[in-house]
């Protein structure tokens, strides 16, 4: 069975101030992710990468279509899906351990900190489990969302560019971590990004999303190289290379389409 | 010499304190009569009938708290109007802020009242409450708590609007209920905003207690401040403003340090920590 399947999805913003001010930023949306499946969608910017994944969370209902959680039709917030967003999203009121153990905590689970500082020390934050948010670097902080994220074991995790803000070399730590918890418990991951080697690297399957407005899938790619990855090694193996020019091809127009567009606006 | 006494971080209070010393010196020798030939007035009773002696003064001070004691039931019901108007001020406005910035609806009908309110001079219904509520501190409580109220609604409800809505979407994909939404993150967000105003509301909390007193009452601090008035004894009307003052200080200086334990999530700029 499928994790998650959004058919037909289209998303028609209209201006708060002005009704005839219509923006759809994505149409025509067909996404399945399977169990177990690592999935990552690229695309130029401001293609609706991160509307397609608040409507696979539930935060944002589509203007047309629908969504499917393991073969049920979802309303309301996807309770089975975790979310690491692009911005910071910590509780900067709440030390390192208390956010981890937040969702635990909502859910009234009664071990709620051992399970928090468990996670801290997976992903490498044992000692820091009092800082607040501000006493962190930003790859810590990252780190901590993915533990908060992480902690609720869900069953398929939704990520919005979450690395975008690192420098190369932590992302390609926390890209490694990722990997590692993930091939460990292999659960469905919806993966947004902007950068193309991140998407090969991780996934197993590719999406190419077109310029907006109006975007839509326009080249899938099946990921066959090996497993396990290292995110660094794998990018001078020459399917890799492949791959990536394969990708860049159908990409490369949509980047260009779509910053002519940002141009003229 | 110059070096060892220069303004610097290490000897602030040293020069606070002298600069109240200069103060009192400068206020005693002005109006001390005799002291000086009188420049201003016409003759040397008249500085001292008009701005007090700082001696008088503090004898009076004095007086009220040790060889009389007689202050004690009159500032106790001063202090007592000022924190209930603040206790009772504050907790309206969280509350309202609160339901208002969380149900629009709510907030668009409320909005020409809630601006018609504050923009109105509150202190004309200080009357209206002691005839409502009589002499005693209920008038003056109900006073201090529209002065507080506004202050801190306004910024609770600023508060609510402002929280992150990164952090907000994060929560409920957490599986936060409303509830715990408003427990865990719309009330810590807006406390932040809530404190700044505090400091604020004390003083307003004060100025309605004395205003209120002022007005019509028989205890009081500001009770004592009018009777002196009528007595033309300035020497005590300073006293009282100057025990006030001291005691407003000293409220405010606990909700700097209330504010100084429960925001110590809050950056402060400039903060380097050794790790």
């Amino acid at each position: 069975m499928n994790a998650l399947e959004l058919e037909d999805i289209s998303c028609t913003f209209v201006s708060k101030g002005d009704a005839t001010q219509r923006y759809t930023a994505v149409r025509d949306i067909n996404l399945v992710v399977g169990a177990g499946e690592f999935v990552s969608v690229v695309g130029p910017t401001g293609c609706g990468k991160s509307t397609v994944l608040n409507v696979a969370a539930g935060l944002l209902a589509p203007s047309t279509g629908h969504v499917k959680v393991f073969g049920e039709a979802l309303t309301g917030i996807n309770t089975r899906a975790g979310y690491m967003f692009q911005a910071e999203s910590l509780m900067p009121w709440r030390t390192a351990v208390q956010n981890v153990m937040a969702g635990l905590e909502f859910r009234g689970a009664t071990d709620a900190a051992a399970q928090a500082q468990e996670w801290l020390k997976r992903v490498g934050l044992g000692g820091f489990g009092d800082r607040y948010p501000h006493q962190l670097s930003g790859g810590m902080r990252k780190r901590v969302s993915l533990a908060q994220t992480l902690v609720l074991d869900p069953d398929i995790i939704l990520m919005d560019e979450p690395f975008s803000a690192l420098d190369i070399q932590t992302r390609q730590l926390m890209e490694n971590e990722v990997l590692a918890l993930w091939g460990a418990k292999k659960k469905a991951v919806l993966f947004i990004t902007h950068d193309l080697d991140e998407a090969i690297a991780l996934s197993d399957r590719v999406l190419v999303m077109s310029a907006g407005p109006g975007s839509h899938p326009i080249g899938e790619f099946v990921i066959d190289l090996p497993r396990p990855r290292d995110v660094a090694e794998v990018k001078v193996v020459p399917r890799f290379v492949e791959l990536h020019a394969a990708i860049w091809a159908v990409l490369r127009e949509e980047v260009l389409k779509g910053y002519q567009q940002q141009l003229a606006a | 010499m110059w070096n060892f006494i220069k303004p610097r971080q290490s000897n602030l209070r040293a020069w606070q304190l002298g600069l109240l010393a200069a103060i009192f010196v400068f206020w005693h020798v002005a109006t001390k009569p005799g002291l000086i030939p009188p420049l201003v007035f016409e003759n040397d009773q008249q500085a001292a009938f008009f701005f007090g002696e700082p001696l008088k003064i503090f004898g009076r001070i004095w007086a009220w708290f040790v060889t009389n004691a007689d202050i004690y039931q009159h500032l106790w019901v001063t202090l007592l109007e000022t924190v209930l108007a603040f206790g009772i001020g504050t907790a309206l406005g969280l509350g309202c802020g609160l339901w208002l910035a969380l149900s629009p609806i709510a907030a668009a009908i409320a909005e020409p009242y809630i601006k018609a309110l504050n923009s109105m001079p509150r202190v004309i219904l200080a009357p209206i409450f002691a005839v409502w509520f009589g002499l005693g501190i209920a008038s003056k409580v109900a006073l201090g708590v529209t002065l507080v109220f506004f202050v801190v609604f306004f910024n609770v409800y600023q508060g609510v609007k402002e929280v992150s809505p990164v952090v907000l979407a994060n929560a409920r994909m957490l599986g936060a209920s409303q509830k715990q939404l408003l427990r865990h993150v719309y009330l810590p967000s807006a406390t932040s905003w809530v404190f700044s105003s505090l400091h604020t509301s004390v003083g307003l909390a004060f100025v309605g207690a004395v205003v209120g007193e002022y007005l019509g009452s028989s205890r009081g601090v500001g009770y004592l401040i009018l009777q002196a008035e009528g007595a033309f004894d300035i020497n005590t009307v300073m006293a009282g403003i100057l025990v006030l003052t001291v005691f407003a200080l000293l409220l405010d200086a606990a909700v700097g340090k209330l504010e100084k334990r429960l925001m110590k999530w809050q950056p402060k700029s400039g903060e380097t920590e050794k790790l």
